[in-house]
């Protein structure tokens, strides 16, 4: 299949991640050679194979609901780039 | 001056009094310097480190009773949390991170009375064979500094291979750490899927993600294995029953066993001649030993690599989605963007190329439109070489693989192939794909100069024949050195 700019547009909207018009040529020549590579797996017939979706055999492994520890306030915070000491900050989502 | 052969030894010389915890930190820490231009290390603890060690150094003096790592001085990959001290997975987008815990294996070591020396280089989040794509630089083999280590754990490789360190810890995804130890000339041990908790492990794919173990012994890597596995309350694909005491069975009668190898891989014309010829007569060897060496024909060789990537990188562009310069490391300010603009600024700047490439295919094959015949198609693959492998060890005791098609190759070679780079992980990728365990044995030096092993896997949870056939083809079988 061909790799578009719309496509590669898209991919990287979806990825929140953002080129330039020379890395987009980048990109889009290494997303066609690695797509290229994977399509091979077109060649086998996998009709009625059940995918395998867990490689643990451990189905549903329950605990009590009891409070445990987990990371103080101060902990959760201490690596945010920017924070007013109770919450992390972000720039301003809703704009007028 | 100090010298290592094992922890054993180690133990022996520390309970006579011949040497002292302090002294091998000492050791330790001048051979970080020696080397330092290999780039092994990204974070060295000297104080911390020397400090640990005399409290260790006065507890034994005091009549305490020696734990099983008592004053083993160790080297972690960066990405394995180890409370208050850097992480980053070798990446700009985690700059300036301290872990606020321990990875459960961390918690181990040091219940265990081991002393982590520092923390060592790789690939940018695990991703890469060759140590090249990394924040801080590119790691050189110790052997020949023109050459790859391998990776993507190469800084723990070198770190053991140099003498920096008794022993360490890496991640193994794809091959990441038995790869570098084939490059490197040392062991390198990926367990069962599950063996070892992920829990402080920077998740890569989460599905095939497992902490390896280096080591220049066997002995070292059982009983290292021994102690940080096991169950884990904080990692519900941690394997629920207690491991054995592999360091204590090492020495178990060998028994005749089956093994099996794949023809393709033997005769791969992508193989060295030399590596396939030196484990052909490898074969013969084993065979005149009372070992029955059979041939299975393994018609998906060449569907191992492709499975392997749609599914890794589904997973890690599900994973990587987290860093996004809000709760922490790095974060790109440009007051006048909004949200979106500045995680994507965030996310461009923080991750390198390497990394990005691959959340794009892995966002490909998840998204609408090709996720069935991509990522639904690759499970099913994936069920396909669990149900081939089970039947292969239904019949036979160990397989054995090459580990890499060929010795370290110079750095920069394969950075313009990404297809040549990836299908070097063929071997590899193989055992984490279906979750068996697999190690690499440094039995070899190539004419080139150069080390390289084999690759030995047992079936899931069967750690401990596969650790005691190792101990007993490493003192067969192994070249002397050169």
């Amino acid at each position: 299949m061909e790799v578009t700019d719309s496509l590669v547009n898209n991919l990287a909207n979806l990825a929140r991640l953002e080129f330039n018009e020379q890395e987009k040529e980048l990109i889009k020549k290494d997303l066609q050679q690695m797509i290229g590579f994977v399509d091979k797996l077109k060649e086998l017939d996998t009709t009625g194979v059940a995918p395998l979706l867990h490689m643990s055999e451990a189905m549903n492994r329950l605990r009590d609901d009891e409070v445990r520890g987990s990371a103080s306030r101060e902990e959760a915070l201490q690596n945010a780039p920017e924070t007013d000491g109770t919450y992390f900050r972000v720039p301003k989502v809703i704009k007028k | 001056m100090f010298k290592y052969d094992s922890i054993e030894q180690y133990h022996t010389e520390l309970r006579n009094g011949t040497t002292s915890c302090e002294e091998a930190v000492t050791f330790y820490l001048e051979q970080i310097q020696v080397h330092q231009h290999l780039n092994a290390f990204v974070h060295i603890f000297a104080e911390e480190a020397l400090e640990t060690a005399r409290s260790q150094d006065a507890a034994r003096k005091a009549g305490a009773p020696l734990p099983s790592l008592h004053g083993v001085v160790i080297a972690v990959k960066d990405v394995i949390a180890y409370k208050d001290h850097p992480l980053s997975a070798a990446s700009n987008i985690l700059k300036g991170f301290k872990s606020i815990y321990n990875a459960t294996a961390v918690t181990k070591l040091l219940d265990a009375g081991a002393i982590i020396i520092g923390t060592t280089n790789c690939d940018e989040f695990a991703m890469g064979s060759t140590n090249e794509h990394s924040a801080f630089g590119k790691v050189l083999n110790g052997i020949d500094p023109t050459k790859v280590p391998g990776g993507s754990s190469g800084g723990s490789a070198v770190a053991v291979q140099m003498d920096c360190c008794m022993v360490s810890l890496g991640s193994d995804t794809g091959g990441s750490v038995r790869q570098p130890a084939d490059f490197c000339g040392i062991v390198g041990l990926k367990p069962t899927y599950g063996r070892i908790s992920r829990y402080g492990l920077i998740a890569y794919a989460s599905s095939f993600d497992q902490i390896g173990i280096f080591s220049k012994n066997i002995p070292d890597n059982a009983l290292v294995l021994e102690v940080i596995s096991g169950p884990d309350e904080f990692d519900s694909t941690a394997h629920t029953e207690a491991p054995e005491a592999y360091s204590k069975a090492l020495k178990a009668p060998g028994k005749p066993l089956k093994i099996a190898y794949f023809k393709e891989a033997i005769d791969s014309p992508a193989l060295d001649p030399e590596i396939a010829g030196r484990l052909r007569e490898l074969f013969s060897r084993l065979e005149k030993d009372g070992h029955q060496l059979c041939p299975v024909s393994f018609e998906y060789l060449d569907y191992i690599v492709p499975t392997y990537y749609i599914l890794t990188t589904a997973e890690a562009s599900s994973n990587l989605s987290r860093f996004d310069g809000v709760k922490y490391g790095f974060r790109h300010v440009d007051k006048k963007n909004d949200l979106n603009e500045f995680y994507c600024q965030t996310r461009s700047k923080g991750f390198g190329w390497e990394v990005k490439k691959r959340i794009m295919l892995g966002s490909f094959v998840l998204s609408s439109g090709y996720y069935d015949a991509y990522f639904t198609r690759a499970q099913q693959v994936r069920r396909l070489l669990v149900d081939k492998t089970n039947l292969i060890f239904n019949q036979f005791d160990a397989l054995v693989l090459p580990n890499a098609p060929s010795t370290a190759f110079p750095i920069g070679e394969k950075s313009d192939d990404p297809i040549a780079m990836y299908l070097a992980d063929i071997f590899t990728v193989f055992s984490n794909l279906t979750g068996v365990p697999g190690i690499s044995l440094p039995l070899f030096w190539h004419s080139n100069g150069l080390p390289f092993g084999v690759q030995v896997m047992t079936n899931r949870f069967s750690e401990l024949s596969l650790l005691q056939l190792s101990n007993q083809w490493m003192a067969a079988y192994k070249d002397s050195k050169q």
